[in-house]
């Protein structure tokens, strides 16, 4: 086991510095971020002058060393735009998506394993069918068109939503968050229906292809036989056997919620972290965008390694070498 | 063409509503792909066509609306249905494009890694599984983001992202096939490595791609509306389906619904009848479920 952790935590250190190289090295062909600090009439030595500072005349190894030594001493840079450390400018934001996200996987756990484990125990019914279609149709949506639509009807034109922001928050541990209020609630669910769609389809599938692949098996056919409630043959036997493919997607998952959340962010002007990149996209916050990705790998990396870890306490024939 | 029709994969097709209006779906788009100039009255491109004066027509069933444009008009007096057919034509052909480039790239690199194994296989491998750690669509918008608008840079950046599945694919049958016999007696035969891999593995492990590369075009289809959506997918001259309803989105607020409602839509309907049909062909092509 130790083994184990030590040879995954070389693994994620290796893949967050390729990262790091990766990002760097792209960032470094983006659009000259100098002209977003100096005035728009600024002098040529100016503009020399701002570049030294921000350390971008040096050649791209000296500038890479840099920030990777800046990284280990906790400095991640400043925001060109805010004039912030763009660490702090993203972390701030993190609990507004954190709670999308969260909200979004809720639904579509909610959602998605009850009809799953449906559609897999009666793949030749109708309504199972239907099920499946449903969730074919699910994947096809464009998100972003989703939250839109969802928009123009449920909030300007009924009015039964608002349609941007985060409403009220409460301050919880120097945590801003907005399901603790009814209006936070009021705002979040939109977002994070739209989010959870696609999630809600791909880990209904998902859990559909296990009950069926574990409906096959004699220990199915013999709980029946000596009478277990159905109910119980389905959840107890069925389900918790054809776990192990729902939680590696329900891991990936996460991830694509994330990433998709810049996109739902954007639509309902949700205060995340999210919205910030797509900000920072658009005004070449180099800064901003770098520690972005750096941290969201990370948190993929972290994730990744969870679920690994989980499959060990749900299938104790795993074990991790 | 008799026995086709005869074939137990049509018979089974005639059988399946999914698989119709799946393919229906695809053929309308299809259509449009080759004929869309043809189809519509008007180029939305072209701005010496434009009317000012029909700027924001509603829905022609609509109060307001004008029989000549059915699906309304956009802020320039374009007809909204001569832009989705324009559109579409631009949403699936970076799909198609890109699917192929995707599927031509990772199937090489998964057959040098199957076949040569080793330094090549791991080093592939290795870029495959960190890049899957990743949601296709932030690698995409990251790349995108430091190049710069333009079909071909989403082009390169759907390239990027898709080679992984078929890389893995191919990898893993060309390693079963090379253990095969037909392989050893090629080898014995003295052919050179390019022949074997390419006339006797490649037709060998090309049936489990069918299915990917179907689906993928739906994938593309998305991911592209989705960064065009943003607005670092095609430029404003060459308007996918997703960067009209971008366009639509800026003036959703004053109430003008239709020139976001339908290009979306028909994102919806096309992605749709793709995966319809490629959920079809999973069914009849995978072996192990018949």
């Amino acid at each position: 086991m130790l083994g184990y952790l030590t040879k995954r935590l070389i693994q994620m250190t290796i893949v967050l510095w390729v990262v790091s190289v990766i990002v760097f090295m792209m960032m470094s062909f983006t659009g000259d971020p100098v002209f977003m600090v100096v005035p728009i009439d600024a002098t040529d030595a100016e503009i020399a002058q701002a570049r030294r500072i921000l350390g971008l005349d040096q050649s791209l190894l000296v500038q890479y060393v840099k920030f990777l030594t800046s990284i280990f001493e906790g400095d991640f840079g400043r925001s060109y735009v805010f004039r912030q450390p763009a660490l702090e400018l993203i972390l701030q934001r993190m609990p507004a998506t954190i709670e999308m996200v969260l909200v979004a996987m809720a639904f579509a756990v909610i959602v998605s394993i009850p009809l799953g484990v449906y559609a897999g125990a009666h793949p030749d019914s109708r309504i199972s069918k239907t099920i499946m279609a449903g969730s074919l149709f699910g994947i096809s949506l464009p998100g972003f068109w989703v939250g839109m639509m969802l928009i123009y009807l449920l909030a300007v034109q009924w009015g039964w939503f608002p349609s941007s922001g985060r409403g009220d928050t409460v301050e919880v541990f120097g945590l801003r968050l907005s399901l603790l209020t009814t209006d936070g609630w009021h705002h979040i669910i939109l977002p994070a229906f739209t989010l959870s769609l696609a999630t809600t389809a791909i880990i209904l599938r998902i859990t559909r292809a296990g009950m069926m692949e574990v409906g096959r098996q004699d220990y199915m056919k013999f709980a029946r036989a000596k009478g277990v409630a159905p109910r119980d043959v389905l959840f107890r036997h069925g389900l918790k056997n054809s776990l192990i493919p729902v939680v590696t997607i329900f891991g990936l998952q996460i991830g694509d919620l994330i990433a998709f959340a810049t996109i739902t962010e954007t639509i309902f002007s949700w205060p995340g972290m999210g919205k910030l990149l797509i900000d920072s996209i658009y005004r070449a916050d180099r800064p901003v965008i770098v520690v972005y990705l750096m941290l969201v790998a990370l948190i993929f990396v972290v994730i990744n390694f969870l679920v690994d870890l989980l499959y060990t306490l749900i299938d104790p024939r795993i074990t991790l070498k | 063409m008799q026995g086709f029709l005869k074939s137990e994969f049509f018979f089974n097709y005639r059988r399946s509503a999914s698989a119709i209006i799946g393919s229906a779906l695809m053929l309308v788009f299809a259509v449009y792909v080759a004929f869309g100039p043809w189809l519509v009255a008007q180029n939305p491109h072209d701005i010496a066509s434009l009317e000012l004066l029909d700027s924001f027509k509603p829905p022609a069933w609509l109060e307001g609306g004008d029989p000549r444009y059915l699906l309304g008009t956009d802020g320039q007096g374009r007809d909204m249905l001569a832009s989705i057919v324009y559109g579409a034509r631009i949403s699936v052909m970076i799909g198609v494009t890109a699917m192929l480039c995707s599927c031509l790239i990772g199937t090489l690199l998964g057959l040098l890694a199957g076949f040569y194994r080793g330094v090549i296989d791991s080093f592939i491998m290795r870029v495959a599984d960190i890049q899957l750690s990743f949601p296709s669509i932030l690698i995409a918008l990251f790349l995108m983001s430091a190049v710069g608008t333009g079909i071909d840079k989403v082009l390169i950046a759907l390239t990027a992202v898709g080679w992984v599945v078929y890389a893995r694919t191919v990898r893993g049958s060309t390693l079963s096939e090379i253990e095969k016999e037909y392989v050893q007696a090629a080898r014995v035969a003295g052919l050179p490595d390019r022949k074997i891999i390419l006339k006797h593995v490649l037709p060998n492990v090309l049936t489990p791609l069918i299915v990917i590369a179907t689906i993928q075009v739906g994938t593309f289809v998305l991911i592209e509306a989705s960064l065009s959506f943003l607005g670092v997918g095609v430029p404003i001259t060459q308007p996918s389906l997703g960067l009209l309803v971008k366009n639509g989105f800026d003036v959703l607020f004053s109430g003008l619904w239709w020139t976001s409602a339908f290009p979306g839509l028909a994102i919806m309907m096309l992605v749709f009848g793709i995966n319809l049909f490629g959920d079809f062909l999973r069914d009849e092509l995978n072996p192990r479920l018949k």
